[in-house]
């Protein structure tokens, strides 16, 4: 048992490092750190160089595109990846769809789909939720009726997360209402450009827009896209769900968020001296990396059960959680840490290129926002409360 | 990076377990306690005859030559089996001390002696109104002309202080209490003139004393390390200490975790086994997240304490100490409450545990100290910079 790197990993680490500080990109890792609005291309240009350079999808099997790095040389990635500021890669296309066509696809959606994912010319979204099915998915109502060389699909998703960009979306549907909720369940892919397909944003509490409402009115998608059986989407979104899971934590991107949090606490001033020195306040930010020392590890125990061939179970939804509750608890350190210039509310000065007013320093613009956003992500992915559901059954036998 | 055992290590946590399950029931450590001596010399034969009472020593010495995962390792079977043996103070500690910074002559002497179980040893490194800070020493150590130190003071809370055969004492050999310069430490026979103690028993099961030191004599020989240059080694063995009761702190919450899970399963209220309710699932959940966090940080003390850097060992320790007394105390409070009233009796184990992770939260610095302790050891590293360069254009 020991916490150091070889020689070998050494050598991979500083390859990573090398990398990705000659090519990504200044100007999209400063948006990256200081919290400022990323848009599509910002995503799609490091995904393209990171494709260029074979590194996009390490979880997919070599043939298919992958890296076959071993999970401690995936965590270095991610490290390496986070610590420079590097946007995430955007899961919906490598992490979701892409293992699940591997995995359950035929050849031709494989050869027609996974280039395209792997060099992001398509950008892909997530047609799970609707109103009135969220945690409890398997009630979805969207209906896809099979007529000749088509499916007719109708129904309403949402919280599509930038389905604005999206080009495709991986879409669960009921074929069959008789029978168990689950095994009515199939998965389609479905061409956003169709006609009847309607993307109207949602704007959230922090005035961004980030997801939308996807109507879906006889929209027409072919056979082909079915992947595999009629019947059995369910199986497929819970293989989709348990599969990739290395990055759930969000440990190596939390690193980055607690040291720019210390960063701007020794910057603001409380009683004239630095607020990190503020006992009230260091303790809390001691807390929080306390936390994260232990989920490093929890993380990095799970990775290495993962190397010995186990597959991911659901010790993951324990790494959702704590993974969650301490970005939670970052976003809104931070947001304290500048006092009341938080309250200013000024979108326009997060995207590029800003020389208007500003109010207080320029790291403190998007703090408010950040935490009314990160509020989010104990919701998403199965919600915290789902997860410890899943917990309670698969670990506990509850 | 890896987190596999050696299997030498996997033999010895093997051996361990299989040993306590044999000789270390809930009974038979009851009738332990309430003997005098309240240890149990069968028990420490079988211990020397494993090889455990020789875990830190070298194996130049003829030792085990474990260091913290090994330490780990055991300590995580004693919390399980709720051990109440003098083995921290006399193998983690004295024994690890002695084999750091003994003389030649102190560990060709003293190491035989503890590693076929005939010597026991405690440390006295707290005194009273020093609360946890092992730099508050008033005991005083003055060496007279002939080369003896008289030993003059106070140590508060001893644990197995009156058991011992030997006992390692920290004193100051120059400057006032909370200075960092000026500790020594010494063996200080118990049997001595003027050494004198109160024992009593913990609620734990373990017995403590209050020590005396009155114009105790003792040779030159029984200095420990460098006069004046005590503290850093105090705090290395106290380190040692912590990722140890880290560990056996992880022992007890995951019997704790056990116990609980499986009383949910099988008590039943309203007609079904009241781990059917969601709202008791969710807290045994919470429960099961502080046990993995709990381990995830008993297995970074274990894997930093014998890193040569300080700073990095004394973050990690620290930060160990501090999640650990949290979520013991979370584990414990809620195994009780999850019991119910059976978690309020004496006659069930839980609550033996309970009192266990209890002390432990208390023993050399609970999460508050170590609180500040964590922040300390941050503020010796440099802050992140995220310093940027700023665009020519955009100052015009």
């Amino acid at each position: 048992m020991n916490l150091d790197y070889t020689e070998a990993e050494l050598a991979f680490r500083d390859e990573v490092r090398g990398f990705v500080r000659a090519n990504l990109p200044q100007e999209i890792s400063r948006k990256v750190i200081e919290h400022k609005r990323l848009g599509k291309d910002d995503f799609v240009v490091w995904q393209k160089l990171l494709h260029q350079r074979g590194w996009i999808a390490p979880g997919w099997p070599v043939a298919d595109g992958g890296t076959g790095w071993n999970p401690v040389e995936r965590h270095i990635f991610e490290e390496e990846c986070a610590a420079a500021g590097a946007p995430p890669i955007m899961a919906f296309g490598v992490y979701m769809v892409g293992p699940v066509l591997i995995a359950f696809g035929n050849e031709q959606q494989q050869q027609r789909y996974l280039p395209r994912i792997l060099s992001s010319d398509d950008w892909w979204c997530q047609g799970y939720s609707e109103p009135g099915s969220g945690s409890d998915l398997a009630s979805l109502k969207t209906r896809a009726v099979r007529k000749g060389d088509h499916y007719i699909v109708n129904g309403q998703k949402t919280w599509t997360t930038l389905a604005q960009y999206a080009d495709m979306m991986f879409c669960l549907v009921r074929t069959a209402s008789e029978g168990k909720k689950q095994e009515g369940i199939s998965f389609l892919l479905i061409d956003m450009h169709s006609p009847g397909v309607t993307v109207r944003p949602i704007i959230t509490l922090d005035g961004e827009h980030e997801v939308n409402e996807v109507w879906l009115e006889n929209v027409e998608v072919p056979v082909e896209n079915l992947v595999g059986e009629e019947g059995r989407g369910w199986t497929y979104a819970k293989f989709l769900l348990s599969h990739e899971r290395t990055n759930i934590a969000g440990v190596s991107r939390s690193k980055r968020e607690l040291a720019y949090l210390k960063h701007i606490a020794a910057q603001e001033k409380a009683g004239g001296r630095p607020l990190i020195d503020n006992t009230r306040f260091s303790d809390k930010i001691a807390r929080v990396e306390i936390e994260l020392m232990a989920l490093a590890i929890t993380n990095l125990r799970v990775l290495a059960a993962d190397r010995q061939g186990k597959p991911p179970g659901p010790e993951a939804s324990i790494l959702k959680i704590k993974g969650t509750e301490i970005q939670q608890a970052i976003t809104e350190l931070m947001m304290e840490a500048v006092g009341p210039v938080a309250l200013a509310h000024l979108p326009d000065s997060w995207g590029d290129h800003w020389l208007g007013e500003r109010v207080g320093p320029e790291y403190a613009g998007p703090l408010a926002a950040r935490y009314f956003n990160y509020r989010k992500v104990t919701i998403y992915g199965g919600s915290n409360e789902i997860q410890r559901n899943i917990i309670a059954q698969g670990i506990l036998g509850l | 990076m890896d987190f596999d055992y050696t299997e030498e290590q996997l033999l010895l946590k093997d051996s361990v377990d299989k040993f306590l399950q044999k000789t270390y029931s809930f009974d038979a450590r009851n009738a332990i306690i309430a003997t005098r001596a309240g240890y149990s010399p069968d028990i420490w034969k079988g211990f020397a005859a494993l090889g455990l009472l020789g875990l830190p020593v070298p194996p130049a010495r003829d030792g085990f030559g474990g260091g913290g995962v090994e330490t780990m390792l055991v300590m995580e079977s004693f919390g399980r089996h709720l051990v109440v043996e003098p083995y921290l103070g006399t193998v983690v500690m004295a024994a690890g001390l002695i084999a750091t910074v003994g003389t030649d002559d102190q560990q060709q002497y003293l190491l035989p002696l503890i590693m076929n179980g005939s010597m026991r040893l405690a440390c006295g490194f707290l005194e009273p109104g020093g609360r946890y800070d092992l730099a508050h020493i008033e005991t005083t150590a003055r060496q007279e002309a002939n080369g003896f130190w008289v030993l003059n003071g106070s140590k508060s809370v001893v644990i197995h202080g009156a058991v011992a055969d030997l006992l390692v004492v920290s004193a100051r050999t120059s400057g006032k209490a909370g200075d960092a310069d000026g500790i020594s430490l010494f063996f200080v026979n118990p049997g001595e003139p003027g050494v004198a103690g109160l024992e009593y028993p913990t609620y734990d099961g373990m017995r403590a004393a209050e020590v005396t030191l009155k114009n105790v004599q003792i040779n030159s020989e029984s200095l420990i390390g460098i006069a004046g240059r005590g503290l850093p080694v105090v705090e290395l063995v106290a380190d040692r200490a912590i990722a140890a009761l880290c560990a056996e702190a992880v022992g007890c919450m995951t019997a704790l975790k056990d116990a609980t899970l499986d009383y949910l399963k099988t008590r039943q209220q309203f007609g079904v086994p009241i781990g059917r309710f969601q709202v008791l699932q969710h807290r045994m959940v919470d429960l099961l997240m502080h046990c993995e966090q709990a381990r995830s940080m008993a297995m970074l003390a274990a894997m930093k304490v014998d890193s040569p850097d300080a700073v990095e060992r004394r973050r990690a320790v620290s930060a160990a100490k501090e999640l650990i007394g949290r979520s013991g105390r979370f584990v414990a409070q809620q195994a009780i409450q999850l019991h119910g009233g059976m978690g309020m009796t004496n006659e069930l184990n839980v609550s033996h545990y309970v009192k266990r992770v209890t002390a432990i939260d208390t023993l050399f610095g609970d999460a508050d100290h170590h609180l500040d302790r964590f922040t300390a050891a941050a503020q010796a590293l440099p802050l992140p910079s995220f310093e940027k360069p700023r665009s020519k254009w955009k100052q015009i």
